[in-house]
């Protein structure tokens, strides 16, 4: 009972995670349709500026959080200024492949910057302590981690529902067009989305990294992969779902690496999108959408 | 224009001249030579290349799975392949299934098995997976290609693959040879399938997939037909990198190396086989010949030349490939693909421009 309960807490935590990088995914796709490959290398990145600002740098650890979302932030909507923007027009492929292109470039670069060899994440002092509930001990971050993530996917969930910038968003997720014609400015609005997207990975990366203490150039990869497949369970689009989608996933992993078939934990996830993709391809949540001709 | 007959001859001369620069390179170089891995390399890369471009560029396929039927080529090959007498040493840790003991089939019959079990495994994932849309198929893909490297290195395969220590010894042609005459008769049997009606049925598809249909096009059909070849000769491709690297292991081949073919077929231009073949070797001379010095770091005297250490290699690499996607989407060659009166057409057109110049003056 105790290893049951030890695990969900687990899973609850990876899975709130694996929420925040997904709303960036969901968010991206549903305005631009366009899967953004480079996210989880950003959220890789945000793990190095987390390294330089309180390693390299000696910030305290609050400033750092603060600098650390600022630069995540920047970076994810300079990637859409230089390589998204230009091709607003082109075909899907190519937008694709630039997105890929990015996330080549953004695992190279790390890997000249800071070579491919694993750094050691900072430690925050009270977060990693350790919190008895029960027979059950975990850090106290394991704890926070889905608190947070839930606390803000109400608050992104107001915005997108309560506020103008928000309705901006949905109406261009509806439609690209129409949208333009009421005088929504496009351009800004995708942009908020970006900064949205990555506010949310850099959250993600300080509370992912800090448990598991090491960086590397492709530490993003299968994060990212897994927060794609996460946003497409939940249902392409919506933000409730990619919430469900992410905790889904992160406590089917962390059940099937506590059973004797651990090495396959990555696997399923990936079994799980196919099947999701064959018999429910609009998610959990997801608008159906009508194919027209 | 040219007339067939000239270009019937320009096209000989060019393969008989492409001919003699491998067999010199192969006659009058040493082993070690930079020339010979460029070739060599560049031309399995060559066909991986194609092989990716048959399904993404001619066919329209987003498909990210290269570098998992390349795990499964390989490793088909290589289990099929080492001579018996080394299996206990290779299998030293876990033991060698008792099925493999003996077995050791001649190259040539394991490029076939490596590339038909490819085959099998895309048929069967490609019955799912081609229902789905461009991007999805992509992400599917690519999960795929995850799920074949995680299972190839799982311990219930330990006896067959050696589970993450990967597998040694693997045995190549004796000739330097024999990797061309593979790549070529592959290339060969890529660009007849092309030019054929089911390359036309293929291009339909691409261009447009409900005009295609209206037409009669069989679109589930076809589009698993050159899913399926692709994922043959991607096997093949990557049998033969398993043999010119004579180890190998479950991260040999990751998502970066689709990544890397896919700036390949990128560079050279999606839908042209030739261009994925200038590209694949202007691309490998680079990456192993003419760019290493990024890697080494600089002096000129006590000036340390910034930037060149470790690594930077590749952040060129992945800056052209941003340059190329986003100023000259079509690469080198577009959709095109190499013609003699292309060539004929420029230096005429260089020519009649230096005459009116003359005349001007």
């Amino acid at each position: 009972m105790d290893a049951f309960l030890q695990n969900c807490l687990t899973g609850l935590s990876i899975g709130s995670i694996y929420a925040l990088i997904a709303i960036g995914y969901t968010m991206v796709y549903g305005i631009l349709r366009l899967i953004n490959f480079a996210h989880g290398d950003i959220f890789m990145m945000a793990g190095y500026f987390m390294i330089i600002c309180m390693t390299d740098l000696l910030i305290p650890w609050y400033l750092s959080i603060i600098l650390v979302i600022a630069a995540t932030v920047l970076l994810g909507v300079c990637i859409e200024k230089v390589a998204y923007k230009p091709l607003r027009s082109a075909p899907r492929m190519s937008v694709m492949i630039s997105a890929i292109g990015v996330s080549y470039f953004l695992q190279n670069f790390a890997t000249y910057l800071f070579s491919a060899q694993p750094k050691s994440y900072p430690t925050i002092g009270f977060l990693s302590k350790t919190v008895q509930i029960g027979n059950i001990s975990t850090t106290l971050v394991t704890f926070v981690t889905p608190l947070l993530t839930v606390l803000l996917v109400i608050a992104l969930v107001m915005l997108v529902k309560k506020t103008k910038i928000g309705m901006a968003m949905r109406a261009v997720s509806r439609d690209f067009e129409t949208a333009q014609l009421m005088g929504i400015k496009i351009n800004s609005v995708i942009s908020f989305t970006f900064v949205i997207g990555c506010a949310l990975a850099g959250i993600g990366s300080i509370l992912y990294f800090i448990p598991r203490s090491s960086v590397y150039p492709l530490a993003g990869s299968l994060p990212g992969l897994k927060c794609f497949v996460a946003a497409v369970f939940g249902g392409i689009g919506s933000i409730p779902g990619a919430l469900v989608g992410g905790f889904l996933i992160g406590l089917s992993e962390t059940f099937i690496k506590s059973s004797a078939y651990s090495e396959f934990s990555d696997a399923f996830t990936f079994i799980i999108l196919i099947v999701v993709l064959l018999c429910l391809p609009t998610g959990l949540f997801g608008e159906k959408i009508k194919e027209k001709v | 224009m040219l007339s067939k007959k000239t270009k019937k001859i320009c096209t000989a001369a060019a393969l008989v001249a492409l001919a003699a620069v491998i067999v010199c390179v192969g006659q009058f170089t040493k082993s070690t030579s930079m020339l010979r891995t460029v070739f060599q390399l560049g031309a399995i890369y060559a066909l991986l290349a194609v092989s990716m471009n048959l399904c993404n560029g001619f066919t329209g396929l987003f498909s990210l799975g290269q570098a998992g039927f390349m795990t499964l080529g390989a490793y088909t090959y290589a289990v099929l392949t080492i001579p018996s007498a080394s299996r206990a040493g290779v299998y030293y840790l876990y033991g060698v299934a008792p099925w493999l003991e003996k077995l050791e089939l001649p190259i040539p019959a394991a490029l076939l098995a490596a590339g038909l079990v490819a085959a099998l495994f895309a048929y069967l994932i490609g019955l799912p997976v081609l229902r789905l849309k461009s991007d999805y198929l992509a992400i599917a893909t690519l999960g795929f290609a995850e799920v074949v490297r995680i299972v190839t290195a799982s311990s219930p395969l330990n006896r067959v693959t050696n589970g993450s220590l990967g597998l040694t010894m693997i045995p190549g042609f004796k000739s330097y040879y024999g990797i061309f005459a593979v790549v070529i008769g592959c290339i060969a049997v890529i660009v007849l399938l092309i030019n054929s009606t089911y390359g036309r049925a293929f291009k339909a598809i691409r261009d447009d997939e409900i005009a295609a249909e209206a037409m009669g096009i069989n679109l589930s059909k076809h589009k698993q037909m050159s899913f399926v070849i692709s994922s043959f000769f991607a096997a093949i491709g990557g049998a033969l990198m398993a043999m010119y690297m004579g180890a190998i292991s479950s991260t040999t081949f990751t998502i970066a190396v689709t990544y890397f073919i896919l700036l390949i077929v990128v560079i050279g231009g999606m839908g042209s086989v030739t261009g994925s073949i200038l590209s694949a070797l202007l691309v490998i001379a680079s990456r192993e010949w003419w760019l290493r010095f990024l890697d080494q770091p600089l002096y000129f005297g006590t000036f340390r030349v910034p930037l060149l250490k470790t690594g930077f290699r590749m952040v060129i690499f992945s800056v052209i490939l941003m340059v190329v996607v986003l100023f000259f989407r079509k690469g080198i060659m577009g959709e095109r693909e190499f013609s003699w009166d292309a060539i004929y057409g420029f230096f005429k057109k260089l020519g009649s421009k230096k005459k009116t110049e003359v005349q001007a003056k």
